[in-house]
């Protein structure tokens, strides 16, 4: 404040003048209006914290209940109709190996059909509109009707790749598709015009322009939407029903031709049993799937955060 | 150019990480399955004469976690068979055998006429063997005084046209008791269902639908009746079993006096009509072709006696089991 001071009197009158009305206009808020500003902010914390709650309760719970089963032998067992004797170890190579080929299927795909839609095709084209609309639509399609698609025509018909690792790997990467193509869309709009524009007017063709400059510059967002989309893709369960998943292997899947089960499915096997040890299980187990989905978001959100270009 | 230099190094990472990942989540699952495979492979060299491939099974939830167990075992002595045992219900379960998907159907009643057809279409001959007995138990709350039901009174509860809605409705409870009926029971691809309803309203698949569907999750009836004080549920015994604290299992009355559900009563026959066979179906082509097969019903049904009770499962009687030999051998 000091270090202005008006010289001549008119500007110091001029100056009071002025800081008198702006303390006037800040202080002056009507009360009406702070009480409003606050219960506002108050709703929204209400908001985060409902949000959180309920997932510190289901953590919390079954952190609670599942403890005495969250042991080593917990990843080491395989499937059993004995409590004691039961553990993920199948179900999580089966998990794994689903996930691998899902990864597979949907980095290429998704990325194509996103450069191609960003980059290729002109967004007037009604051609491209309509598939815009579709994906977007697609992305809401409920998660068993995927699995009824799969049934039909990957397990059965025209596929007839039977229950194996192979046809769930597609039906969920079917699943998921969707939103790797929304979050790498996204991710590719982000790239300033101005790089594409260099690049061109310095003429490299649409092909160089993309792959040295668009998609490196993308590739942490399309990174991220990868990594989202298992994170959907691990905790299915309802597709993976209608497929033939087995709730019980003697086995490891071992391939992309092998049966299988997953994570979820053993899960919800276990809650099914009689036995009150099996809970027990089920909420250890619960525990493990939900550390590897944060695991696997945190991830993604350090990659976003490592990675990111600032324009 | 300079910019260039700057820029590349710096965008070409996250390639490497992306690539990195995706690769090293497939090196995972290599691996861990590769590890396994060369356990397998040791432990099956000193017993290579034993059979190997691979056997889908799938069916009643009621019958699954017996079939899990007799797997289990039969896989300690023959590591070379890889057995899967899904669980999407009886009906279901006819469908994926009947198009020759499975090899093994459990199931908690007999075939129907709809799949026989469907597995003659399939060109699917199987045989039918019978593992083990269940008591079909009738479930009711603790502060339920009812100790025993008759079928025409289960009946009431339960018939598809006006069903009671108050336990004071029903005709000839002793002791009298007033609370709302509240109703639990599985859902419709399951063979407890098929069999309850043909036991109890006289026809197959016909029953109020003002009740609570808890699907193939017998549970959610565990929950449902302990609370709710004129709740009313039925599954297999072994989930009375688990839970018989919780809840209290109804004297049945078919026409001979009232009597509990218990291994003896069904083993007699007496616990009538709720005490039902367990029974497996096998794809008899496979039997004589498949060389793990063959070995594993064999098993089956010389040790299903011996492993029912470590799973909650009522044993056949000695007759039973001997029928259930020679149906296996007769194939």
């Amino acid at each position: 404040m000091s270090s202005f001071e008006p010289r001549t009197g008119r500007a110091q009158v001029a100056l009071a003048g002025a800081r008198g009305v702006t303390a006037d206009v800040l202080s002056g808020q009507p009360r009406r209006d702070v009480v409003r500003n606050s219960i506002f902010g108050a709703l929204l914390f209400l908001a985060v914290i409902i949000a959180l709650a309920g997932l510190a309760l289901l953590v919390g719970d079954n952190l609670v209940k599942g403890w005495p089963r969250l042991t080593p032998e917990l990843l080491g067992n395989g499937t059993s109709s004995l409590p004691d004797n039961a553990g993920l170890h199948s179900a999580i190579i089966g998990t794994l190996w689903i996930m691998a080929f899902v990864i597979l299927f949907i980095v290429p795909i998704g990325i194509g059909s996103a450069l191609y839609l960003e980059e290729y095709a002109s967004g007037e084209s009604r051609l491209a509109r309509a598939v815009e609309v579709n994906i977007q639509n697609l992305a809401a399609v409920p998660s068993i009707i995927y699995g009824l698609l799969g049934l039909a025509f990957i397990a059965r018909g025209p596929l007839s790749l039977g229950f194996t690792v192979l046809t769930a790997s597609i039906t969920l990467a079917l699943l998921v598709l969707p939103v790797v193509v929304l979050v790498a869309r996204e991710a590719i709009r982000a790239v300033p015009p101005s790089i594409r524009e260099g690049s061109l007017a310095l003429g490299a063709t649409r092909w160089q322009t993309t792959r040295k400059q668009v998609l490196p510059a993308a590739i942490p967002g399309i990174a991220t939407g990868v990594i989202l989309a298992i994170s959907r893709a691990i905790g299915e369960t309802a597709p993976l029903i209608p497929l033939g998943a087995a709730t019980f292997v003697t086995y490891d899947p071992s391939g992309p031709m092998s049966g299988f089960t997953a994570m979820p499915l053993v899960i919800f096997n276990w809650v099914k049993q009689p036995q009150p040890e099996f809970q027990v299980l089920a909420a250890a187990g619960i525990v493990v799937l939900l550390a590897v989905l944060i695991a696997m978001n945190s991830f993604a959100i350090w990659l976003r955060n490592r990675y990111e270009q600032r324009w | 150019m300079q910019s260039e230099e700057g820029v590349k190094p710096k965008l070409s990472s996250p390639r490497f990480i992306l690539t990195g990942a995706c690769a090293g989540l497939l090196a995972l699952a290599a691996s861990a399955c590769g590890g396994d495979d060369s356990t397998g492979s040791e432990g099956s060299g000193p017993t290579s004469a034993g059979p190997s491939g691979s056997l889908h099974i799938d069916g009643s939830s009621t019958v699954g976690p017996l079939t899990q167990a007799v797997a289990e075992q039969f896989n300690a002595a023959n590591p070379d068979v890889e057995i899967s045992v899904g669980e999407s219900g009886t009906g279901g379960g006819f469908e994926k055998f009947c198009a020759g998907e499975t090899v093994i159907n459990d199931a908690s009643r007999p075939i129907e006429s709809e799949e026989k057809a469907l597995c003659k279409k399939g060109g699917i001959d199987y045989a039918q063997v019978q593992v083990a007995n269940d008591a079909l138990t009738v479930v009711l709350n603790n502060a339920n005084p009812v100790s025993c039901l008759t079928v025409d009174q289960l009946a009431e509860i339960w018939r598809p046209d006006d069903p009671v809605g108050s336990w004071s409705e029903i005709a000839g409870l002793d002791p009298p008791f007033d609370a709302e009926v509240e109703r639990f029971g599985p859902g419709t691809d399951s063979g407890t269902f098929d069999y309850f309803t043909d036991a109890i309203n006289g026809e197959e698949g016909v029953q109020t639908k003002d009740y609570n569907n808890v699907g193939e999750d017998d549970n959610q009836t565990v929950t449902g009746v302990e609370g709710s004080e004129g709740g009313i549920g039925y599954f297999g015994y072994s989930y009375f079993k688990e839970n018989e604290g919780n809840l209290k299992a109804a004297e049945i009355d078919g026409g001979d006096g009232c009597v509990a559900p218990s291994e003896a009563a069904v083993q007699d026959g007496t616990y009538a009509p709720l005490g039902r066979p367990l029974f497996i179906y096998v794809n008899r082509d496979e039997l004589n072709g498949d060389e793990a097969l063959g070995p594993f019903v064999q098993y089956y049904v010389d040790n299903v006696n011996e492993i029912s009770p470590q799973v909650g499962f009522i044993p056949m009687t000695g007759e039973q089991q001997s029928m259930a030999k020679s149906a296996v051998a007769g194939s």
